[in-house]
């Protein structure tokens, strides 16, 4: 796909040499007379941390709802792993069941302890006892992330996890996702409309627009942390011109003679 | 804004468990809370006290016969008269059994009801119309038919009691269930908890505070059905007490029935707090 932006490099997307985790191929999806989803093709590897850009509107719900079962796709095959979990925009707790309940909620036969173990690794085993009504909402949303993983998924999708929450919890919420997907190692569907929280979590980008996706831009990690803040500048202006939003050039081109963006070989 | 990715401090490998310190919701002070509580039990409790006090006032400056309103105190006395000389206990275990009797059968059925509409399609097609057009039908203009059908002994009262209980019960449940957030039942699909699971563990108890409202309306309506059922030809019950059937005009008798019926309208109510007190817990806790 011709981004405008020549490609130095060539990368392979992490661990591509395994079966893919998740495999769409032509997918598409329409609903009346609009089409959303045209000829989409998706592969995230086992383990890989994808996240999704997209205009709002542009169908990355879609698709994200198609890998989890909860919507179809009019054309086109999907494969996915068997444990799937989501995340949710809001937590979507049920108010009715203690938390602890909430995280093995649809796990019979999963006790207490299983679900304290999930919700240390968020920090909440205190609140096991707790009413969903009496948490913040960054804390029902760590509740919904201890249940997303206590079934060791496959697949973790993400819907804009972060969305509704303040500048601060977010953050912190952002780094414990990190961290705990680090740890699990589902592949990773997060669906975002923020490209810096996409460049700081994913290993690779993708950007849906005009009803395609494209390939992908992988993070170089360790240029990230090498150069810093001006590695991610150039990928923030390369993801926002994607998305139509046309700023300023951030940074001297001279300055940086290897281009940031590399295309995900796929 | 700096948004230097933090990926990178931390230690690759076997990470402790993550303990991020966020600042726990506010959980409001207790004794705040007593005290708002007290003052609102004290208002609760101010208006009825005030208009028996002012009934009092009306009888005593003899601003009416006394002979058509008797003053609270008259009819007091009068209860305690009917108490000793074992006319009024009795009569009270009488219509209690109507209305309890008719009761649970009629919310029993309308809740049934209501769950088998509002958790399948082809239940709602089944049941809904049908019931919404028996429900406008005023359950006192079935009285003589019930006699007809079932006599003038205890089976018209228990049906016409049990006929009034069903459709509060039936569309309070229906519309619990169907208020139940869809968004949570996709979450709970999303975990593969479907069927009768899904309806067992996540629909019912979020359709319970319907189910309650719907239980408190027909506990009212037993007896408001029950005064009308006890208008056909009573032998037993407080119906015997109101409908002043010596003929003697005794107006503190009949308040004295009214009084009752009143104060088992309280009891229904107080039991039904309760319950929600011990069903919704999940609910109260933000309060």
């Amino acid at each position: 796909m011709t981004t405008g932006i020549a490609t130095s490099e060539t990368v392979d997307a992490p661990e591509s040499r395994d079966r893919p985790a998740v495999r769409v191929s032509g997918g598409r999806r329409a609903f009346g007379d609009q089409i959303v989803l045209d000829d989409v093709d998706l592969s995230i590897a086992p383990g890989e941390f994808i996240a999704l850009l997209g205009a709002s509107g542009s169908g990355k719900t879609t698709l994200l709802r198609a890998l989890a079962g909860l919507d179809r796709l009019d054309a086109g095959t999907v494969t996915v792993p068997r444990e799937r979990s989501v995340v949710f925009q809001e937590p979507r707790l049920i108010p009715s069941r203690r938390v602890w309940r909430n995280v093995v909620l649809g796990l019979r036969g999963t006790g207490r302890e299983r679900a304290l173990e999930a919700l240390t690794e968020v920090g909440l085993a205190d609140h096991a006892q707790a009413w969903p009504r009496t948490l913040s909402g960054g804390e029902a949303q760590r509740v919904a992330l201890a249940r997303a993983l206590v079934r060791e998924p496959g697949l973790l999708l993400l819907d804009e996890p972060f969305a509704a929450l303040d500048a601060l919890t977010r953050l912190r919420m952002q780094e414990l996702v990190a961290a705990l997907c680090r740890r699990h190692n589902p592949a990773v569907l997060l669906v975002t409309h923020d490209v810096d929280e996409a460049i700081r979590l994913a290993d690779r980008v993708l950007v849906l627009r005009s009803k395609r996706l494209d390939s992908g831009v992988v993070i170089d990690k360790e240029r990230r942390a090498q150069t810093g803040d001006s590695y991610a500048t150039d990928l923030r202006y390369h993801f926002l011109n994607l998305l139509g939003v046309r700023g300023p050039q951030p940074t001297d081109r001279s300055a940086h003679p290897s281009d940031p963006v590399q295309e995900a070989h796929t | 804004m700096s948004i230097e990715a933090p990926v990178e401090t931390r230690q690759a490998g076997i990470a402790p468990p993550v303990t991020i310190d966020l600042p726990s919701a506010a959980h409001g002070s207790v004794s705040r809370a007593r005290s708002s509580r007290t003052l609102h039990r004290v208002l609760r409790t101010a208006g009825p006290i005030a208009l028996l006090g002012l009934w009092q006032l009306i009888c005593s400056v003899g601003l009416v016969d006394a002979g058509l309103l008797p003053s609270p105190w008259r009819v007091a006395d009068t209860i305690r008269e009917l108490t000793t000389d074992g006319t009024l206990l009795p009569a009270i275990g009488v219509s209690l059994r109507r209305a309890g009797v008719g009761l649970l059968f009629g919310a029993a059925i309308g809740i049934t009801l209501g769950l088998v509409a509002g958790l399948s399609r082809i239940g709602e097609e089944a049941l809904d119309s049908s019931l919404q057009m028996l429900r406008t039908i005023p359950f006192i203009a079935l009285v003589p038919l019930f006699v007809v059908w079932f006599g003038i002994g205890e089976e018209a009262k228990y049906a016409l009691i049990t006929a009034a209980c069903i459709f509060p019960a039936y569309l309070n449940t229906y519309a619990g269930v169907r208020g139940v957030d869809p968004k949570l039942i996709e979450a709970a699909r999303v975990f593969k908890v479907s069927g009768l699971a899904l309806a067992r563990e996540v629909i019912l108890p979020l359709a319970m505070p319907g189910i309650l409202v719907g239980i408190r309306f027909s506990m009212g309506v037993s007896v408001l059905a029950l005064v009308a059922a006890e208008q056909i030809n009573t032998q037993s019950g407080i119906g015997v007490l109101v409908l002043d059937l010596n003929g003697t005009l005794r107006t503190d008798i009949i308040i004295s029935g009214v009084v009752v019926y009143a104060f088992l309208g309280i009891v229904v109510d107080l039991v039904v707090r309760n319950l929600e007190r011990l069903l919704l817990r999940w609910k109260a806790s933000i309060v």
